[in-house]
C-alpha cells in the first residue's frame, strides 16, 4: 500500500500544518492591527494614556501604604492593558464572521482550529507588544521593579498566560454577538467589574465593604498581587498560584466553550 | 469496496485531482493521463442525492430534495431568485454546510465523510467578495494559498500569476479597502484559483456589477473552463446562464422546477416576450383577452401592462394590434424583449418571483447583514 502517501502524509503532519495555519491566521491579524490607525490607538496609546493619567493626575490624590505609587501603579496598568487587549478578540471574530470570511475559511483545507488559534495567538503577541511599550514608558515616569529581571520575565509569563486563557472568553462573545459593535459593546459589562473593582488601582482595602470581597477574590485582582509582587519583589501570598490555577480553569472551560461556539457559528 | 481499496482509491484521485502537490510536469501528466483510467472515477464533478436542508429547527425548508448532477469540464447553472436556495446548496457542497439529510459528493469525496478532501479540491468564490479588507491583494492570495497547504515560493509566483492575468497587479500592494466592487470580485476569484482546483463554485459571480465588469468576469470564467476547470455557477440572470452555462436547473424554493439546456428551456418558453400596456387597467385585461389567442402560453396582466411569451415577436405583434385595432382600446406602448428570468418564472410556475423582502432562508438575512456591513 505505498500509494496511500496523501492522505496519510496528512494525517501524519497535521499537527505541523495546525501550527502553519495558526501562524499564518496570527500574521494576518497582526498586519491588521498595525494597518488600522484606530486599532494600534486601542491598543497602545490608550494604555500609555492611562499610565499618564494615573501618574501624574489622580496619582497625587492616592496614598498606598508601603508603596511609590508609580510602582504600585505600573504592574496594574499591565494587567489592566492586557485583559482589556482580549476585547479585540472579540471585535475581530465579530467583524470576520461579518464580512464573510469565516465562511471562506470553512471552505478552505486549512486546520479547523487555525481560526481561533490565530486570533488568540495574534493578541498574544500584541500583548508582548504592549508589555514592552508600557515597560519602557513606566521606566520614564519613574517605574522601578527591584524584583530583578527574572521575577520580572516571571511575572510577564504569568500575565501574559493569564490574558491569554482570558481571551477565549472574549473569542465566545465575539462568535455569539451579532456584529462587531455588539461585541464590543458586550465585552464592557465583563471587563469594567473585572478590571476596576480590584487591586488594580488602588488597594482593596480601600474600596466600600460590599465591595470588597468581590474585589479581593477575583482573578483580575489576584494576577495584579502576582505581578505586582513578583515585579517588585514584594511579598503576595499565594496569589501566583492561585493565577496560575484561574488559568488553567478558566481555559479548561471557556477553551471548549468558544470551541463549540465557533463549530455553530454559521 | 474493502477499506483498504477505497482508502487507496480516494489517495488516487487526491492526487489526480490536485494539480497544486509539486510534483515534475511529466508525473504530473501521467498521473491525470492514467489515473482516471485506471480507477471507475466517476464522469461527475458533482453528484448530489435527494439533499434537504432546514433551518430553524425545521420551520424553513431551504432545499427540498435536490438532486443535480454537474458534468466535469463545463459550466452548470443554478439559476433562481433570491431565496430560492442556490446559495444553501453551494454552502453545501463546499462543505460549510450540513445537509439534513440526502448525500452528495464532490471530486469523488463525500462532502460529510471527507470534508477536507472536498476542501483540497474546490475554489469557492462569492457574490459577497469576501475578500480582508485590510490585507492587500497579494497578501489576500498568499494568505489562502498558504491555508491550502502549498510551499511558500510556489504560493508566491501563483499569486502574481493570478494578479497579472486578472488586471491586479497594479494594484497588488495595496490594501483591499481601496478596491472597486470589480477589483474585488476578480481576487475573490483569484483566492479561489490559487489552489488550482479542478472545480469552482461561484455564487452570484456578477450580481452588482457594473456592465463592463461582468462581461470581464464572464471572459474570464470561460477562459477557465477552456483549460478543463469546471464550474458550478448560481445565478439570477437568465443572460448569464444562457451566455455560460451549457446545462442548468431552475430552482425555486428550493426546489428544482426545470432543468436542461438552456436551449431547451428557451424553446420551453418562447423565444420573445411582448409586452403592450394600455391606458386603464380595464383595458389591459380586455385587452390581454384578445391578445391570448397569438401565443400559447397564458397572457400575464399587471396593472395596465400586458406581457405574453410568443414564438416569433414581429409577426405576433402585428397579430395582437390586428386583433385590437377596432375594439375601442388604445394601445399606448408595446415592446418585444428577450424572456427574463421573470419570464421563466411566469412560464414555469404560472406566478411571478415573489418579493424577498422577508427572507426565506437564513442565507438571506446574513447576505443582507453582510450587505449592510459593507455599504
Amino acid at each position: 500500500m505505498t500509494l496511500t502517501s496523501s492522505t496519510e502524509r496528512h494525517h501524519r503532519s497535521s499537527l505541523r500544518w495546525a501550527v502553519s495555519d495558526i501562524l499564518t491566521m496570527a500574521r494576518r491579524n497582526l498586519l491588521a492591527l498595525f494597518r488600522i490607525p484606530t486599532a494600534m490607538v486601542f491598543a497602545v496609546i490608550q494604555p500609555v494614556m492611562f499610565v499618564l493619567l494615573f501618574r501624574y493626575v489622580f496619582g497625587g490624590s492616592i496614598q498606598i501604604r508601603g508603596f511609590d505609587y508609580v510602582n504600585f501603579l505600573i504592574p496594574g496598568i499591565l494587567v489592566q492593558t492586557t485583559i482589556f487587549g482580549a476585547i479585540g478578540t472579540a471585535i475581530g471574530l465579530a467583524e470576520d464572521l461579518q464580512r464573510g470570511l469565516i465562511e471562506r475559511f470553512r471552505a478552505l483545507p486549512m486546520a479547523r482550529m487555525a481560526v481561533l488559534g490565530g486570533r488568540t495567538v495574534s493578541d498574544l503577541a500584541r500583548n508582548v507588544l504592549v508589555l514592552v511599550v508600557i515597560t519602557g514608558v513606566g521606566m520614564l515616569v519613574g517605574f522601578r521593579p527591584h524584583g530583578g529581571v527574572g521575577a520580572y520575565v516571571q511575572a510577564s509569563l504569568l500575565m501574559l498566560l493569564f490574558a491569554y486563557c482570558i481571551s477565549w472568553g472574549f473569542a465566545y462573545v465575539g462568535l455569539a454577538a451579532p456584529n462587531s459593535e455588539t461585541a464590543q459593546a458586550m465585552t464592557f459589562p465583563l471587563i469594567f467589574p473585572l478590571t476596576f473593582a480590584s487591586s488594580i488601582f488602588v488597594q482593596v482595602a480601600k474600596l466600600p465593604s460590599w465591595l470588597r470581597p468581590f474585589a479581593r477574590n477575583q482573578p483580575v485582582s489576584q494576577a495584579a498581587e502576582a505581578v505586582r509582587g513578583l515585579m517588585l519583589g514584594t511579598p503576595h501570598g499565594e496569589s501566583t498560584w492561585i493565577t496560575l490555577i484561574w488559568a488553567v480553569g478558566l481555559i479548561a472551560v471557556l477553551g471548549p466553550l468558544a470551541t463549540s461556539r465557533y463549530r455553530r457559528a454559521l | 469496496m474493502s477499506v483498504a481499496a477505497r482508502t487507496c482509491a480516494i489517495s488516487l484521485s487526491e492526487i489526480a485531482m490536485l494539480r497544486r502537490y509539486r510534483l515534475s510536469r511529466t508525473t504530473q501528466a501521467l498521473v491525470q493521463y492514467f489515473v482516471p483510467k485506471l480507477l471507475p472515477m466517476s464522469d461527475y464533478a458533482v453528484e448530489a442525492l435527494n439533499i434537504v436542508r432546514t433551518f430553524k429547527d425545521g420551520e424553513i425548508l431551504a432545499l427540498n430534495d435536490v438532486t443535480l448532477q454537474v458534468p466535469r469540464g463545463e459550466v452548470f447553472g443554478l439559476l433562481g431568485p433570491n431565496g430560492s436556495g442556490k446559495t444553501t446548496m453551494i454552502r453545501i457542497l463546499s462543505t460549510i454546510l450540513k445537509p439534513t439529510s440526502g448525500t452528495a459528493s464532490v471530486n469523488g469525496f463525500d462532502v460529510t465523510e471527507h470534508p477536507q478532501s472536498v476542501r483540497r479540491s474546490i475554489g469557492l468564490a462569492g457574490q459577497f467578495a469576501t475578500v480582508d479588507e485590510n490585507l492587500t491583494g497579494f497578501e489576500n492570495l498568499r494568505m489562502v494559498g498558504l491555508l491550502n497547504h502549498m510551499e511558500k515560493s510556489r504560493v508566491v509566483k501563483r499569486s502574481h500569476e493570478l494578479l497579472e492575468r486578472f488586471g491586479l497587479s497594479g494594484a497588488a500592494n495595496r490594501t483591499c479597502k481601496t478596491y472597486s466592487g470589480g477589483m474585488r470580485r476578480r481576487l475573490d476569484l483569484a483566492a479561489a484559483l490559487v489552489a488550482n482546483p479542478p472545480l469552482l463554485f461561484l455564487d452570484e459571480p456578477t450580481t452588482g456589477l457594473d456592465p463592463q465588469s461582468r462581461q470581464d468576469l464572464w471572459s474570464i470564467i470561460e477562459g477557465l473552463v477552456e483549460e478543463g476547470t469546471s464550474v458550478l455557477l448560481t445565478t439570477q440572470y437568465l443572460e448569464e446562464a444562457d451566455r455560460l452555462a451549457k446545462q442548468l436547473v431552475v430552482l425555486n424554493h428550493g426546489k428544482i422546477i426545470a432543468e436542461g439546456t438552456s436551449d431547451q428551456l428557451k424553446a420551453r418558453l418562447g423565444n420573445t416576450v411582448l409586452s403592450l400596456s394600455f391606458a386603464t387597467t380595464d383595458d389591459a385585461r380586455r385587452g390581454a383577452e384578445l391578445i391570448q389567442h397569438v401565443s400559447t402560453k397564458p397572457a400575464n396582466v399587471e396593472g395596465t401592462v400586458v406581457d405574453i411569451t410568443v414564438e416569433s415577436g414581429p409577426a405576433s405583434a402585428a397579430e395582437a394590434l390586428r386583433r385590437i385595432d377596432g375594439s375601442g382600446i388604445t394601445v399606448v406602448g408595446l415592446s418585444l424583449r428577450e424572456p427574463s428570468l421573470d419570464d421563466v418564472f411566469l412560464s414555469l410556475t404560472g406566478h411571478k418571483v415573489e418579493d424577498t423582502d422577508t427572507p426565506t432562508t437564513v442565507e438571506d438575512a446574513k447576505g443582507r447583514r453582510a450587505r449592510k456591513a459593507r455599504s
